[in-house]
């Protein structure tokens, strides 16, 4: 057996050499997804990259721009940071229902986006935030939108060499928030069924003007849905506006069937949360508005 | 291959071994330096059996490798008796017979020590989300939640 390599970067140029000279290498963050794949003989590494010595990597980092989430941050760091919680609790909310506290302990949201599952709980808050994804390689920094990184189950835009720094996102406007639910068949501990995130932005009447909506479990990677925050966008987020946006959700959703639910399922539910999270951000951005 | 020196804190004592590149650090405690209190249940993040703390963050040993433990502090079972003097959430899991056949409890000990420094005064479902990743096949929970909540209320009356 080839020996594997553990190397330790303090910084990301470091880290993108090491990336860049073995096609080989994985990076390990939280090792919550590698080395249960590593484990299992899923992947077989020439060596493990640890990003946790590089402090920017295990930052957070709050001004009137928005939010850099350093990309190896544990789950448990960012669940107990109280500005980002009151900034975008539906992204807290996505975070925190990752795992049991020992994997949150460990897991990270650049972990989440680079293993790429459809259900991967931190997408679809992330897209409705307009997160974008900075990406560092052997050519220099580019960012990516959050919804365009996984390109199918298990696969991303990474390039060989490059690796997942930060996300970046840019500070809510003024009556502005977000929600994020997914279905499980029990409490906690569990992967979604299907999951829905919504942010919405309403004028001083309480009128929304901005919306934005993505499913998550019911398709190859999280999906967007203009179609629902067109139905939302212009209305004061009553029942039928809902009802449309659901509809709209439930007909975007291309889901399959497995042993955690069937197309049918997976479609109605998709509609369903989709109206719930956009009711409670409603809910949360009049908040807002009544404590100026 | 060559194994790699690592220097590392394990309850509350400087500590020193060697590993392979990809060797976890339970593997690193059980095996290499013989602290068998910390349990192998998966192997795969799911049952909390590993349960250690991290630099004081409550993490499952199976999915830390052993190198990262360099200059970090680590704190096991073992670290949680004073001498003889069990740790309060020890004593209280023996009153309450909160086990039976003990290979979820140094996890579920370290687990619930992490909810206590964090929260002092859990309450009943705080203990029960926190406690999650934890599994026991023999109790039903129950007895473990009881002497976590009474291990919390004797440490406050001790620290007053």
């Amino acid at each position: 057996m080839v020996a594997i390599r553990y190397e330790t970067p303090r910084s990301v140029s470091e880290a993108v050499r090491l990336m860049a000279a073995d096609p080989g290498a994985r990076v390990l963050a939280g090792g919550t997804d590698l080395l249960v794949q590593f484990r299992t003989g899923v992947r077989q590494p020439s060596a493990f990259v640890d990003i946790k010595r590089i402090p920017e990597l295990m930052s957070i980092a709050i001004d009137a721009h928005g939010l850099r989430l350093g990309a190896a941050t544990p789950a448990a760091v960012i669940g107990e940071h109280a500005e980002l919680r009151r900034l975008w609790p539906g992204l807290a909310e996505s975070v925190r229902l990752i795992g049991s506290t020992q994997i949150q302990g460990r897991g990270s949201v650049g972990g989440n986006l680079c293993n790429a599952s459809p259900a991967a709980d931190t997408t679809c808050a992330l897209i409705v935030n307009r997160a974008e994804c900075v990406i560092a390689g052997p050519n220099g920094e580019r960012t990516v939108p959050v919804e365009a990184f996984s390109i199918a189950p298990g696969r991303t835009v990474l390039q060989p060499g490059e690796l997942l720094v930060a996300i970046r996102v840019p500070r809510p406007a003024a009556r502005t928030s977000d929600a994020y639910l997914r279905l499980i068949p029990r409490t906690e501990m569990d992967i979604a069924v299907a999951g829905a995130a919504a942010s919405v932005t309403l004028d001083a009447a309480g009128l929304c003007t901005t919306a934005r909506v993505a499913i998550g479990a019911v398709a190859p990677t999280a999906l967007r849905v203009p179609a629902a925050e067109q139905a939302l966008v212009g209305s004061r987020l009553d029942e039928a506006s809902l009802k449309r946006a659901a509809d709209a959700a439930s007909a975007a959703a291309r889901p399959i069937d497995d042993k955690r639910g069937t197309t049918a399922y997976r479609r109605t539910v998709a509609g369903v949360l989709t109206r719930r999270a956009a009711a409670i951000a409603a809910a949360r951005a009049r908040e807002q508005g009544s404590h100026p | 291959m060559s194994k790699l020196h690592i220097e590392t804190t394990i309850n509350r004592e400087p500590a020193e071994f060697l590993c392979e590149p990809h060797e976890t650090v339970l593997s690193a405690l059980r095996n290499g330096l013989g602290l068998t209190g910390t349990k192998e249940g998966c192997a795969t993040g799911d049952c909390g059996a590993c349960s250690i703390l991290l630099d004081g963050r409550l993490v499952p040993a199976c999915l830390v490798l052993a190198p990262e433990a360099q200059g970090r502090t680590i704190t096991t079972i073992e670290g949680l008796s004073r001498g003889d003097a069990l740790h309060p959430l020890q004593q209280k899991f023996l009153e309450h017979a909160a086990l039976q056949c003990g290979i979820c409890t140094p996890g579920f000990i370290v687990a619930a020590k992490a909810l206590l420094d964090a929260t002092p005064e859990p309450s009943e479902e705080e203990t029960r989300y926190w406690l999650a990743g934890n599994l026991c096949r023999c109790t039903g929970y129950d007895k473990i939640v009881r002497a976590v909540l009474d291990a919390a209320s004797e440490m406050k009356g001790s620290a007053a």
